[in-house]
């Protein structure tokens, strides 16, 4: 990857706490109100651990920031996104010498999207952060095979398909997690979670330098 | 909603600092999450629970001989990280087993099952129930997605005893999910709850209405129904929990109401009596009651009712005594 992944990852941090009010909005309406104060926090966490490391290797950043998430918060966000960033950052050590930057970009943001799937067991329409990861990778993997593509246009990509499916989760009725028990009276509501992830790819196209198309996450 | 604290930010870790001051029986690491009982379970399987914070007399208030070796304890109501759970494993297993209890949250369920994975690539034997016994959502929910809510109490009641009477590792995951199998809850309230830091509730309602199927997070409930007459409203919560249990004539039953944490006693035991006269028709007779704060969320003003089928084995590991900083009973609560 060319551009710089450690300030792409810092300005994540950054705009995950500066969410926090809304994304606990969006939690009050179908969970318990907590999901912006667990991911502000834990990237708060990230962003001084990020602050300190002397690495700029993208797959040692992935692994600190998995590791980190993990281990600050708990609640469910921190497993699902705790196993993201490790199994990107497992798919980038393990990465094909011959694939370009944007393939490894795709790639690490599939890796992101199986280990959400392996450890929440949640399928596409479930409303959940699955609705925004899944076709993020879908894109991404389009993307990235474009003849003129960059991990900027890979992370556009993937931000663009995140909040289309954040979007989408507004029409869904949640079948797993908290916001399940409340059953139809789900509908409207958009899923936090899944505003998070869009939220992170967001950030990360933003600073990969990506031409900003039009505003693609609304909150409420 | 406006509330007592300093930084709120700061809610959790001044409640614990408290919590060690006013009993020091118990005892945590540093400015760990995992608190122990001073005792270490010598001999036998270790039992440990965790969840979000926010829920007091639960957990901590349970340590101590009888019931937990050991609590995790997350943020407000968010489930504490891989790493502490990991930690509790670790600090009460005495080479017998550690027996993990939570209810059926998925942030609960994701980060015990990976500490759990983890202390078994060590070597420690960790078994875990998940407790699902709200009908709160209604019977269109799957039994495996419901709520684990406050009939976890019974679990955490009978697995403790039985842990203390020297039972197995296996056995006590059964009798977990036994005892899980026996019991239904149903909650109502008025209100939502204000999380430590936000400024509003998560729902409130208009005078005059009820929220139905409500758990302790704060959470809506089913649906928004005009308020009725506390006999009415108990009338429907056993009913639609029996429905499910099907308790028979002859039954033996435990009861617990649950106050949330903002209603008063007075109502609690007007509900009490009324559950008391519908199993007495029903021909069930009470063993076992408890009618108080046991598992709250923040104030709600909202209770809820459990009802359990017991056999002679539970109900002799509901009675059997227990000490702790918020439940001590010598021989029998009644
Ligand atoms: N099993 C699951 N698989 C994938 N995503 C999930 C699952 N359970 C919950 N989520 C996501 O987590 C979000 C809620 O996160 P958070 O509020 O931090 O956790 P909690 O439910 O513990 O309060 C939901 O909006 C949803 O996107
Ligand atoms: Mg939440």
């Amino acid at each position: 990857m060319s551009w710089d992944l450690k300030e792409a990852l810092l300005h994540a941090s950054k705009n995950v706490q500066s969410a926090r009010d809304q994304l606990c909005d969006l939690d009050a309406a179908l969970g318990d109100g907590d999901h912006g104060t667990s991911m502000a926090r834990s990237f708060a966490a990230v962003e001084r651990e990020l602050s300190s490391t002397e690495s700029n290797e993208p797959a040692d950043l992935l692994e600190l920031v998995g590791n980190t998430v993990l281990n600050a918060v708990g609640g469910a966000m921190g497993p699902l996104f705790g196993s993201a960033f490790l199994s990107s950052s497992t798919a980038l050590r393990n990465a094909d010498p011959s694939l370009s930057s944007p393939e490894r970009t795709a790639a690490a943001i599939a890796a992101a999207a199986n280990a959400i799937q392996r450890r929440g067991k949640a399928s596409v329409g479930d409303k959940t952060m699955v609705d925004a990861i899944v076709p993020a990778a879908e894109a991404a993997a389009t993307a990235a095979g474009q003849p003129d593509a960059t991990s900027a246009t890979v992370l556009r990509a993937a931000a663009e398909a995140a909040a289309a499916g954040t979007e989408h989760t507004k029409e869904l009725i949640a079948r797993i997690g908290r916001a399940s028990r409340l059953g139809e009276r789900t509908l409207g509501h958009q899923d936090p979670g899944a505003t998070s992830i869009t939220l992170v790819l967001e950030s990360l196209a933003a600073s990969a330098g990506a031409p900003v198309g039009h505003p693609v996450l609304t909150l409420n | 909603m406006s509330r007592f604290l300093n930084d709120p930010d700061n809610a959790v870790t001044e409640t614990l600092e408290g919590f060690l001051l006013a009993h020091p029986e118990l005892e945590r690491r540093g400015t760990s999450r995992v608190v122990t009982s001073s005792t270490p379970p010598t001999g036998r399987v270790a039992v440990v629970t965790g969840g979000g914070s926010g829920h007091k007399p639960a957990f901590i208030g349970y340590i101590g001989d009888g019931m937990f070796d050991a609590v995790v304890c997350g943020d407000v109501f968010a489930s504490p990280p891989v790493g502490s759970v990991l930690e509790a494993i670790r600090t009460v297993n005495t080479g017998h087993g550690v027996m993990l209890l939570l209810g059926n949250y998925s942030g609960d369920v994701m980060n015990f099952e990976m500490a759990a994975d983890m202390a078994r690539d060590e070597g420690i034997d960790v078994e875990m129930a998940v407790a699902t016994d709200d009908l709160g959502a209604g019977s269109n929910v799957r039994p495996d997605q419901r709520r684990g809510v406050s009939g976890q109490f019974l679990i955490w009641k009978t697995v403790g005893a039985a842990a203390r009477q020297g039972a197995s590792l296996a056995e006590l995951k059964q009798l977990a999910l036994d005892v899980n199998s026996a019991t239904r809850t149903m909650g109502v309230s008025l209100n939502g709850c204000t999380l430590p830091g936000s400024t509003k509730p998560t729902f409130s309602l208009d005078e005059g209405q009820m929220e139905v199927g409500v758990g302790h997070h704060g959470e809506r409930g089913r649906s928004t129904e005009p308020l009725v007459q506390m006999d009415e409203i108990v009338d429907r919560l056993v009913d639609e929990i029996d429905q499910d249990l099907q308790l028979r004539e002859g039954d033996r039953a435990a009861v617990v109401i649950n106050g949330l944490g903002g209603t008063p006693m007075l109502e609690l035991y007007i509900a009490y009596r009324r559950v008391a006269k519908v199993l007495q028709e029903k021909g069930v007779s009470i063993e076992v009651n408890f009618v108080g704060e046991y598992f709250t969320a923040l104030g709600m003003h909202g209770f809820s009712v459990t009802l359990m089928r017991l056999n002679d084995r539970t109900l002799g590991l509901l009675k059997d005594p227990a000490r702790t900083p918020h439940f001590t009973q010598t021989s029998t609560p009644n």
